[in-house]
């Protein structure tokens, strides 16, 4: 469980985020949604304290991140594993490369082990003979699966994904949100996925923080967001023709 | 800078990044070190025999003055200011990218100390590396004037040689190898600095791999001055 406890974090006198507070818990999905610029990767950020907030608790089951020396963060983050909004992946390195990295520098596995274990890791996310491949020469989709290899590679305890399925189509959205579903579910992991892609929402958040302008707005889960009285959430939401007639059609249907 | 200079994580992945950086950074520079050392070698000797052809100066002189402004300057300070070219931009533009393309979070959310994991090995394996590029300079720069000897009438072949050997120094090859690794030094840690605290995108990249250029070549100057001062009174 991660708990978040008032984080402000403002650049060049800009107040990103104001007093956020947010509980993320162990074995579900926890998503973080908001418009564009709203500040969603700032809070994740700050999270895995790659962006130090002025003011706030991190709380990792009862650790805090604010209170960690270099060497504390260092042994808190072999636990975390982190897909990055552009994926991040090391270009100079194969895809076998990019997902064995962790265990070469983190574990004293031999090469054969190593290799096993991100071949597995590999066929988790369905890539499979994509591995002498380097991250120039994948799409899009690709890419952001051999970063969910990397980042459960080393069978972390919080996974963090900023955006996975941005700018994927939408089979391939929901492939990955599934697969982000089952890798937490199985590995009992606290997952945090920052999105704004509906279909997500709606699909896979079992913790939903929505974060308007910085402000936290609302928290619920995916039942919930469909009674919301909240107006600027009822606006993200639905924003669309089509989810204003899916919710209609929701709420017709309860009722009877 | 005290991120830098820890001790690595792991000695295995060090060393064999370490080594990785030798090949991209030190070996990969030989053709271009020796290509441009043989031109500038027969030209220096060229122009040493048409500026101090008199009957009042020996003719072995003209091996002599080369031999000495290779083992001087050219084959530290100019090579190093031409090298800043090559391998600074080289660094600054792949730490940078690194950078923006958040591959450099990533090493951080890992749990790598990033600095001294990409720029540690690069300056070590930049700095042991240069005694043989300088080494290689010499002796091209030296084979270029004694082309010039060989294939023009310029000047005969056993002038240049026995100017080659006149009057030797040993102190000015230590001076010149020695100045080569404050040199690499200075390239390979200017340039990562640039790279590693690049903000923005692409473009920044692009002016951070100038920078990486300028700031190095400038430093070198600096130091020339100041290690010459302080080697050769
Ligand atoms: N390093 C930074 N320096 C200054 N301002 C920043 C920095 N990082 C983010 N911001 C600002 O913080 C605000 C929120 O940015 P953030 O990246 O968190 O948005 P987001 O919710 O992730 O949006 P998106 O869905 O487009 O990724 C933006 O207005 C942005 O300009
Ligand atoms: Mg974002």
């Amino acid at each position: 469980m991660i708990e978040v406890k008032h984080i402000t974090k403002s650049f060049d006198g800009k107040t990103i985020l104001h007093n956020v507070d947010a509980t993320f818990y162990t074995g579900k999905t926890n998503l973080i949604i908001g418009q564009s610029g709203s500040g969603k990767t700032v809070l994740m950020k700050s999270i895995v304290g790659l962006v130090r907030p002025e003011e706030g608790e991190i709380l990792y089951d009862g650790r805090d991140l604010m209170k960690m020396d270099q060497a504390q963060i260092k042994h808190l983050r072999e636990e975390i594993g982190m897909l990055f909004q552009g994926s991040a992946l090391f270009d100079s390195e194969t895809v076998l490369g990019n997902v064995m990295f962790p265990l070469n520098m983190f574990t004293d596995m031999s090469p054969a082990q190593m290799k096993e274990r991100a071949q597995f890791c590999l066929e988790r996310v369905n890539l499979k003979g994509a591995d002498k491949k380097y991250p120039a020469e994948l799409s899009g989709g690709m890419q952001k699966r051999v970063a969910i290899a990397r980042a459960i590679a080393l069978n972390p305890k919080y996974l963090f994904c900023d955006e996975p399925n941005s700018g994927l189509d939408p089979k391939t959205s929901i492939l990955i949100d599934e697969l982000l579903s089952d890798i937490t579910h199985e590995y009992n992991i606290t997952t945090i996925i920052n999105t704004h892609d509906m279909n997500s929402v709606l699909g896979i958040g079992e913790n939903i923080v929505f974060i308007n302008k910085g402000y936290r707005e609302w928290v619920g889960d995916k039942q919930e967001i469909y009674q919301t009285t909240n107006e600027a959430l009822n606006e993200f939401v639905f924003a669309t023709d089509l989810f204003q007639k899916v919710k209609q059609y929701i709420i017709q249907n309860a009722h009877r | 800078m005290s991120r830098v200079f820890t001790i690595p994580d792991k000695w295995k992945v060090f060393c064999s990044r370490t080594i990785f950086e030798i090949t991209k950074l030190g070996v990969d520079s030989i053709p271009l070190v020796m290509i441009i050392s043989v031109f500038i070698g027969a030209v220096i000797a060229i122009q040493m025999q048409l500026n101090i052809s008199s009957p009042l100066i020996p003719s072995y002189s003209v091996g002599l003055a080369t031999r000495d402004i290779v083992l001087l300057e050219f084959s530290n300070s100019i090579l190093c200011l031409i090298l800043a070219g090559k391998v600074g931009s080289n660094i600054a533009s792949e730490i940078g990218t690194m950078r923006v393309t958040e591959q450099i979070d990533a090493l951080e959310i890992m749990g790598v100390n990033s600095c001294n994991f990409l720029v540690l090995p690069k300056v070590v394996g930049f700095v042991l590396f240069m005694p043989v590029l300088v080494a290689f300079c010499i002796a091209t720069s030296l084979f270029g004037g004694f082309g010039v000897a060989v294939f023009t009438d310029l000047i005969s072949v056993s002038r240049y040689v026995y100017g080659l050997q006149a009057l030797f120094q040993e102190w000015y090859v230590w001076y010149g190898f020695i100045k080569s690794l404050f040199f690499a030094f200075i390239i390979s840690s200017i340039s990562s600095f640039c790279g590693y605290y690049v903000r923005g995108g692409a473009l920044e990249v692009g002016k951070a791999s100038t920078n990486a250029v300028v700031s190095s070549s400038i430093f070198i100057l600096l130091m020339d001055v100041v290690l010459t001062k302080l080697l050769l009174q």
